[in-house]
Order: structure tokens, then C-alpha cells, then sequence
């Protein structure tokens, strides 16, 4: 294990527990105010816990609260680089004066560090705005100076906190890929709320909700197979959580979905089903002598979703074409009905 | 202001409508503004300017001015020296009692300056509270040039607390904070991010500290006296003159109406070039 963290911060109802191995890159995801801002800052050394431990590489950064004697490193000695959503770069010094800042603070020469700062801004394909201003740079530039400036310092470990959020929708794809090629050997912790963020960054992700961890798994795995609400959200798939009896799941409202299950559940176990929205049939009334699932509902939200448009029950959704919304003259507030095939659903433990 | 707030400021000027103000308002602030201008030109109507010349180069105005120079120079050093890390003190940290001592420190603001003088009588003084350990040292302050700078400095320094407490927490902490993660010791943070940033306010706070150095007057009287070449400031001069030799006086008063704007037109211009 490269980094372990194990932390609590009381005031923000915030208790993680976060693993990473040398050169993997996490994910972590969750909602607004799930507490992953607040665990990246206690890892950086910019929050300090009520209580935990944090160890990187074998050398504790904190410990708090407890078990063993209280240590804080503080953030400028924990070989730990923060990228933040905006980029932040000192406004008074030029573009290659700010990637040279972190090698400037370890002691190297200025001719050295400056030289280290034009290697990291080739490396981010910025080397050209080397003697700009912060001020005279466009928001994906700046996030690429910004993600030099991080990379220069040489970091044990990269914090990234949305580093997306803030860059132009245009520009994001090109940023993207750029650290994709940065993170794939190195270790690291991606914040982000965007599904194609952890698909093409994380090797693993770890979902938090109300300030707890409530699910992680390879990043593959956890995007097909989703035990978490907020999992499924972003993966763009329909949760039903309830419990086994053969392969369906029963949920708490009583609701029952059939699917098919790659392993044998036993009966009453706490299970999951999952299908995608694009597998969901939607009519007015329940269609007779069907085999398929059907679901009541009340439409809450119906918006466009690429071609097709997006209907939203209170707990589920299903695309159908813009024709077919106007042949069912749906709004917000008609009764329906979802209809998906047993074996366009997938059931699994929890 | 920092040169990204001094870009929103300019496009806000271009851009932004005119506000509807109530027409009133014009009319209270024209009387402001005669109320604060007609005095200057009252003053400038009442100098004779054949002998101002002569007036201002006589021995004693000439002495008297390069002391407020030299003086008003001195306390905005120490205004900066210990004010720079009041301001931080009171702007990064928190402790129990820091309303306390904010307003503690900011007292001499409201303090009429006479009180001050005699405050820094009773501390510095040869009968003060330190007076006897200064004494044993050997140093006597009250009534010499230290003692002018003293006394500037007392008045002088909540100014410049002031402005650069308010530009640091205008400034935040987010620099600081990636400076740190990048590696940064906080000593070589506060020198290569903290204060850079706040360089616009620091210099509004030491312009300010230096005018209000520059005229000093009871502080100054109370605690160091009126000893030409000494002790005695232009304000003083001015005062002094103003029984014997009302010209003198007027022009006097002209001369450190003209010092104070050169050096506030003076940094103005710097800073709108940093």
C-alpha cells in the first residue's frame, strides 16, 4: 500500500477509509458535500482531523485521535501535489516561474529549476506560454500550467480535485487525455463527479455519500455493476436494491424485478438489479400477456438525452424516442408504466 | 489590487450601466465636497506669494521640513517592520481574545493624539514605566528626535495594520495553500506569495501611515516637545508661526499640503506601473 487513510473530521460528518497502491490511480466519487474535498484536504495536510491516520509510503503524516502518539507533517514536507478545480497559479510571477515555484522550494537553482519548469511544460504541450502571464492565459491553458507546476514538484502523490470542472467544455477531452498519459504510472486521487473521469483516469474508484464510503471496486466493475444510488446515476443505469428470491428482487416497496443472475443468490439475501434505461419499454397502461418486468410510475422529469429523451420516474428512467414520447403524450405527472426484459436485467449480492 | 481584480475593475468601468442615483444625492455630495475643498483655496487665496519663496527656505522651515521628512520616513519603516506582521498575526491566525486585541491595537485610531503623547509620557518618559529600566541602559528618549519617531509611529501604525489585514483576508487563502502543497516552507510563502499579493494594500497602508506621520501634531508636542531642529516638525513650525507670522505659517502650511500629494501622487503612479 502506498497511501492509507483512515479519517474523521466531525464537523462535516465526514469518516473515510481510503486505500491506493504505488502507481494506481483512485477515483473518488460522490455528490455534492459527500466529504471528497474534505478527504483530499486532510491527505494534502490543509485539514486536520478529529481522528485517524494517515500514512504515505510507510512514513505517518498524521495521526490523531488516539492509537499511538498524535504526529502532523505538515503539507510542504509530505511529497503531496495538489491540482484544484481552478487553477490558481500566483498571478504576480510568470508562467515559468510558477512551474519553477515547487523546485525553487526544494532548494534547486534558479537556472536548474527553471529548466525542470520547461521540461514539465513540454511534457503538458504548454512550453510556448513559458514567459506569459497567468492573466494572459485561457482557462484550459491555465489548468495545463497549473497540472505542470504539480507535476514539477516531483509529487509521491498527486491530488486532483475535479480538475475538469472549471475547463471548457471544448477543451476538456483534449485535458483529459493529457492526464491519462500522466496518471497512468503514477499515484494518484481523482475528486470528480464525471463518469468519463473515472472511466478513462481510475484504475479503481471509491464512491462516498453523506460523508462514508459506500462502495469501491475496480472502476470497470463498479460502472457495470453498481451497488451504490450514486454509482448507477453516473453510470447512467436504473438500481433496484431489495432482497434475492431466485432471480428477482424484491425491493422494500414491494416492488419486483426479474433478471438474470450470473451466480445463485440465496433467498433473502440482499441483492441488486440493474438495467439501463435504454432497455426499458414505457406505455400507458400495462401491456397484456407480456413476460416482461412492469414497473408503475408517476413521470417527475422528461429531458433530452442525445437523440432520444430521457423519462424520469420518482427511482427509475428509460429513453425512448421523441415520436414515441409524442405518441404517449407524456408530461410531468402522467401515470405510467416501465416495461424491461427479465434478461436486459442484471441481478447480483449487494 | 491584484492585477487580475485591477482587470475586473477596468472591464466593469467599460461595462457596466449607469446606475440610476437618485438625483438628491448629487446635492449633499457637492456640499461635501465644497465643505472639504474651500479651505485649500481659502489658504491658497491668503499666500503672498513675492515672499513665499523666502518663507519656506528660511533656516527654521527648512529645518523643520527635512525633520518631517526625516522623521515621517523613519516611523513608516517601523510602521512596516512591526505592521506587516501585526497584520498577518491578526489576519491568518486565530486566538482566544483576537477581538481584544484588534481593537487594542487599533485604539491610537480613535485616541486624541494629545492622550497618546501623554500615554507614551507615562511609558517612555524619564518618570514612566520603562523610564527607570531606559534610565539604567542609558537611553533617554522623551524630548529627542526618537521621540518624534515614537510618537509618529504610535499614531501611525493602526494604518497600516488596518488596510493590510483587510487586503490579506480580501486575498484568501487559497495561494498560500497551493504554494504550500507545492513544497513551500511558510517563510518562503509568506515572502513569495503573501505578501506579493498583497503589495497594492501594503503600499496604501504605508502611503497612509507616512501622511498621517507627516502631520502629526499633538502626540508629538506632548511627548517630544518643540526643539528646533530637534523636535520640531513642520506641523509644529506651523502652529508656532502662526502666533508670530501668520505669512509664514500660511505658506508653511502650503509646503506640507504640496509634500503630502507629491507623495501620494508619487505612489499612486508606482503602483498603477507595478
Amino acid at each position: 500500500m502506498s497511501l492509507r487513510a483512515e479519517l474523521v473530521v466531525d464537523d462535516r460528518d465526514v469518516a473515510v477509509t481510503l486505500g491506493l497502491r504505488r502507481g494506481e490511480t483512485v477515483a473518488l466519487l460522490g455528490p455534492n458535500g459527500s466529504g471528497k474535498s474534505t478527504t483530499i484536504s486532510v491527505v494534502a495536510g490543509l485539514l486536520q482531523p478529529d481522528a485517524g491516520e494517515v500514512e504515505l509510503d510507510d512514513r505517518t503524516l498524521v495521526r490523531a485521535g488516539g492509537r499511538g502518539p498524535a504526529a502532523w507533517v505538515p503539507p510542504h514536507d509530505r511529497g503531496v501535489a495538489l491540482l484544484a478545480q481552478e487553477p490558481l497559479l500566483f498571478p504576480h510571477l510568470s508562467v515559468l516561474d510558477n512551474v519553477a515555484f515547487g523546485p525553487r522550494s526544494a532548494g534547486v537553482p534558479r537556472g536548474a529549476a527553471r529548466g525542470r519548469a520547461h521540461h514539465w511544460l513540454a511534457e503538458v504541450g504548454v512550453d510556448e506560454l513559458a514567459s506569459r502571464r497567468p492573466r494572459e492565459l485561457s482557462g484550459g491553458q491555465a489548468q495545463r500550467v497549473a497540472l505542470a507546476r504539480a507535476l514539477a514538484t516531483e509529487p509521491r502523490l498527486l491530488l486532483l480535485d475535479e480538475p475538469l470542472s472549471a475547463v471548457d467544455v471544448a477543451l476538456a477531452p483534449g485535458l483529459r487525455q493529457l492526464l491519462r498519459r500522466v496518471l497512468r504510472d503514477r499515484s494518484a486521487v481523482v475528486v470528480t463527479h464525471d463518469v468519463l473521469d473515472a472511466a478513462l483516469l481510475a484504475d479503481r474508484v471509491v464512491v462516498l455519500e453523506g460523508g462514508r464510503v459506500v462502495e469501491q471496486g475496480p472502476t470497470a466493475q463498479v460502472l457495470a455493476r453498481p451497488t451504490s444510488d450514486f454509482a448507477a446515476r453516473i453510470a447512467g443505469l436504473n438500481l433496484v436494491r431489495g432482497h434475492a428470491h431466485g432471480e428477482t428482487v424484491v425491493g422494500e416497496s414491494g416492488l419486483a424485478i426479474a433478471g438474470l443472475a450470473d451466480e445463485p443468490l440465496h433467498d433473502g439475501l440482499e441483492a441488486i438489479a440493474v438495467f439501463s434505461p435504454s432497455a426499458v419499454g414505457v406505455y400507458r397502461e400495462v401491456p397484456r400477456g407480456s413476460p416482461r418486468n412492469a414497473i408503475r410510475g408517476v413521470v417527475t422529469e422528461i429531458e433530452p438525452h442525445g437523440h432520444q429523451v430521457r423519462v424520469r420516474t420518482e427511482h427509475l428512467a428509460a429513453d425512448i424516442t421523441p415520436a414515441a414520447l409524442a405518441e404517449l403524450g407524456l408530461a410531468p405527472g402522467s401515470p405510467v408504466v416501465f416495461s424491461v426484459k427479465a434478461s436486459e436485467v442484471a441481478v447480483y449480492a449487494a | 489590487m491584484n492585477p487580475a481584480g485591477r482587470a475586473t475593475r477596468a472591464t466593469t468601468r467599460h461595462t457596466t450601466p449607469r446606475l440610476g442615483l437618485p438625483a438628491w444625492v448629487f446635492v449633499p455630495a457637492a456640499v461635501g465636497a465644497l465643505f472639504v475643498v474651500l479651505p485649500l483655496v481659502a489658504m491658497l487665496t491668503r499666500v503672498q506669494w513675492r515672499d513665499f519663496g523666502a518663507l519656506i527656505t528660511s533656516e527654521s522651515s527648512l529645518a523643520a521640513l527635512e525633520l518631517s521628512l526625516r522623521t515621517a520616513t523613519a516611523s513608516t519603516v517601523l510602521c512596516v517592520l512591526f505592521g506587516v506582521p501585526m497584520a498577518v498575526v491578526l489576519a491568518r491566525t486565530s486566538f482566544r481574545g483576537q477581538g481584544v486585541a484588534r481593537s487594542l491595537v487599533l485604539l491610537p485610531l480613535v485616541m486624541p493624539p494629545v492622550v497618546c503623547g501623554i500615554a507614551l509620557l507615562y511609558t517612555f518618559g524619564r518618570r514612566g514605566l520603562l523610564g527607570h529600566t531606559m534610565e539604567v541602559l542609558g537611553v533617554q528618549v522623551a524630548f529627542t528626535t526618537a521621540a518624534v519617531v515614537m510618537a509618529q509611529t504610535f499614531v501611525a501604525l493602526p494604518f497600516l495594520v488596518v488596510s493590510l489585514e483587510g487586503a490579506m483576508r480580501t486575498a484568501g487563502t487559497r495561494y498560500e495553500s497551493v504554494a504550500a502543497t507545492l513544497g513551500a516552507r511558510p517563510t518562503r510563502v509568506f515572502l513569495r506569495v503573501t505578501l506579493p499579493l498583497v503589495v497594492p494594500g501594503l503600499v496604501s497602508g504605508a502611503v497612509l501611515s507616512f501622511a498621517r506621520a507627516l502631520g502629526e501634531f499633538g502626540a508629538t508636542i506632548t511627548f517630544a516637545g518643540s526643539l528646533q531642529g530637534v523636535t520640531r516638525t513642520l506641523p509644529l513650525e506651523i502652529y508656532l508661526q502662526r502666533e508670530t507670522d501668520p505669512q509664514a505659517a500660511v505658506a508653511l502650511s502650503l509646503l506640507l499640503v504640496a509634500v503630502a500629494t507629491l507623495v501620494i501622487g508619487l505612489t499612486r503612479g508606482a503602483r498603477s506601473a507595478l
